[in-house]
């Protein structure tokens, strides 16, 4: 029998899936002990007690001075940053998307505009944005929104020019309007790739928040890790990168689960 | 089980950090600088063969690298990768020192006296800064002075908002509407200074001898290779009395340097007016030497601790000792982690390099 065809089983799946991350553990925990043995005050990877304290101290004890609660506070500006910037994007990039697709005038004017726009990397455009918005929020939801918008245009537009031709055929011999073959033919096929859309820049739109945060920020968990880096506090920026995780793989889920709820026919499929 | 002891060893070798340099009699050192007024010297130096020529005098050989983002710089240093460092004394206390690696200050350089300000827009009285937002690079010098400031007028940090903003976008920020106050240090508080509606309100002249540049080395290293700082002290004298001679290889030095850190000749020189540096080694020695350095790193550490910046866990501001240059410590004396010493200045002075 060739390799490819040999498959493991669900036990043996499962134990592989984990190995990876035992290693990494592992290397960490080894590491760490040595360093720790070597100079008790080691920042650099603390000991799995010390990210403990980290955890307790960012997530379950007030700061004396303010009576916040870190990790929660910081979670929730983040949180609050991207679920704007991602319902804006997601708008934009569902109306322009069905557009540019469906109507080729539109198409020749947006398509190249958009193509350009969307290989400005967007970071670069971020001293430009600080300056012409300010340091507060707007700036900071205007650089998500303009890096992953264009992208997601793109995609939507691809999907729907994507459609059978024979369907949109069908819909016209059915005396269908323009508006009605967008809601009643393209809508429905185009909303399921918008979740998958979605799903596929939520890493990008982390990206940015936290590029824009550690900027300029009185809060957020890209800000907590940029000023904590001052004094080398790594048991606080582990302690965050491992929620940021969490917190985006809880997101990829989401929005499958959403999507096949929502949509129970694109179960299984690469949408 | 040894297959699986090896691959531990390899593993753990190739995925954590570097180790520590063991402090033993070695010849390579490595030392990290990032600009600012009182450390381009360090780049001139190496630019200029004056590293060489004194690494040769010593057998040794000093590789010099200019970081671009100081924090980086410290925390390479912290985490072994370097011998000495340049940054200022405050960092080195929070950083460094509170990271458990003992760090001795090799040179005083200078002081800032006046590179460190409080700007506010249309606004000219320290005190209307109450209320405002404070754009800043938190837990950094800006921070200590603003704190300073506002004691200076009866006001605590709980009177204005702080935000921390990165000191490169200090300049854009000040030009936008919602910024109305900052700290920043120069060569920002210059270009910001020539913007109409800027005045300064507050700064580092008024609390002098306080914010000090410093180049650091690790104590172990330093303690078993002596003639890597006195190497180190032989770069930094030659070179700044050069640069502040008044010939015309002094203002090529100055050109240079200013050159290297974005500027000119003319506003380099107007850097190093708000600086006092120690040209003469004997002015650092008595500076050092001074009981009023004792009151400052008092000052320093207690800055520190209420910001939580000596450790999570630390009870009080004496969890890290800190030697002066006459032998007294300041806190812990069983945790000593950064330490000031005459020794490689005081030979300067006696021309016994």
């Amino acid at each position: 029998m060739r390799w490819i065809n040999y498959k493991p089983s669900r036990i043996t799946a499962l134990t592989l899936a984990l190995c990876p991350f035992i290693l990494v553990l592992l290397a960490y925990a080894i590491g760490s002990a040595a360093r720790l043995a070597d100079n008790p005050a080691d920042k650099l990877l603390p000991g799995i007690a010390a990210l403990g304290d980290a955890i307790n101290r960012m997530a379950f004890t007030p700061d004396v001075r303010t009576g916040e609660l870190f990790l929660w506070a910081d979670t929730l500006a983040s949180l609050g940053r991207l679920g704007a910037s991602l319902g804006i994007a997601t708008a934009i990039a569902l109306v322009v998307g069905m557009l540019v697709g469906m109507f080729p005038y539109l198409r020749a004017l947006l398509a190249p505009f958009i193509a350009v726009v969307s290989m400005v990397p967007p970071l670069a455009l971020l001293p430009v944005l600080f300056i012409v918005m300010g340091l507060g929020e707007v700036s900071k939801i205007t650089l998500i929104v303009i890096g992953i918008t264009p992208i997601m245009i793109r995609d939507l537009a691809f999907k729907v020019l994507d459609l059978p031709h024979e369907q949109l055929v069908k819909a016209q011999t059915l005396d269908a309007s323009s508006f009605q073959i967008a809601m009643r033919v393209v809508l429905p096929q185009t909303l399921p790739r918008l979740f998958t859309c979605l799903k596929l820049q939520l890493g990008p739109a982390w990206l940015f928040l936290i590029a824009a945060e550690a900027i300029s920020s009185d809060s957020g968990l890209g800000y907590r890790i940029f000023l904590v880096r001052r004094y080398l506090s790594m048991d606080v920026i582990f302690t965050y990168v491992a929620w940021i995780t969490l917190l985006a793989v809880i997101m990829n889920v989401a929005l499958d689960w959403l999507r096949v709820a929502i949509f129970p026919w694109t179960r299984g499929t690469a949408q | 089980m040894n297959l699986l002891k090896t691959a531990a060893i390899v593993l753990a070798a190739t995925t954590a950090l570097t180790l520590p340099a063991f402090a033993q009699a070695k010849t390579d050192f490595k030392v990290a600088w990032s600009i600012y007024v009182g450390w381009m010297p360090w780049g001139y130096a190496e630019e200029h063969g004056i590293v060489d020529k004194w690494s040769e005098k010593y057998g040794i050989t000093i590789e010099v690298t200019q970081f671009n983002d100081y924090v980086e710089s410290m925390n390479q240093y912290t985490a072994g990768a370097y011998d000495a460092v340049s940054l200022t004394n405050m960092d080195g206390l929070s950083i460094p020192a509170a990271g458990g690696v003992d760090t001795t200050a090799v040179i005083v350089g200078d002081f800032s006296s006046g590179n460190d300000a409080v700007i506010l827009k249309n606004a000219t009285e320290l005190a209307d800064i109450a209320g405002q937002t404070v754009n800043l690079v938190e837990f950094s010098v800006s921070h200590y002075l603003l704190a300073r400031a506002l004691d200076s007028v009866g006001l605590t940090e709980r009177d204005v908002n702080v935000v921390n903003t990165a000191d490169p976008d200090m300049v854009g920020a000040f030009q936008t509407a919602d910024v109305t106050a900052l700290v920043t240090w120069n060569p920002m508080v210059s270009e910001i200074l020539a913007l109409p509606d800027a005045t300064s309100v507050f700064d580092s002249s008024m609390i002098p001898g306080e914010i000090i540049d410093l180049m650091v080395a690790n104590t172990e290293v330093l303690e078993a290779n002596p003639d890597f700082g006195k190497a180190l002290a032989g770069i930094w004298y030659e070179t700044v009395s050069l640069m502040t001679s008044d010939t015309p290889e002094g203002a090529a030095a100055r050109a240079a340097m200013g050159a290297a850190s974005g500027t000119d000749q003319a506003g380099f020189e107007a850097q190093l007016a708000a600086t006092k540096l120690f040209a003469d080694p004997k002015e650092a020695v008595a500076f050092v030497t001074s009981p009023d350095l004792s009151a400052t790193m008092d000052r320093v550490r207690t800055f520190l601790f209420d910001k939580g910046l000596l450790g999570s866990g630390a009870p009080s501001a004496d969890v890290i000792g800190i030697e002066l240059a006459d032998g007294t410590v300041l806190g812990d004396p069983n945790f000593v982690k950064l330490r000031f010493t005459d020794d490689y200045m005081q030979l300067a002075a006696d021309n016994a390099l």
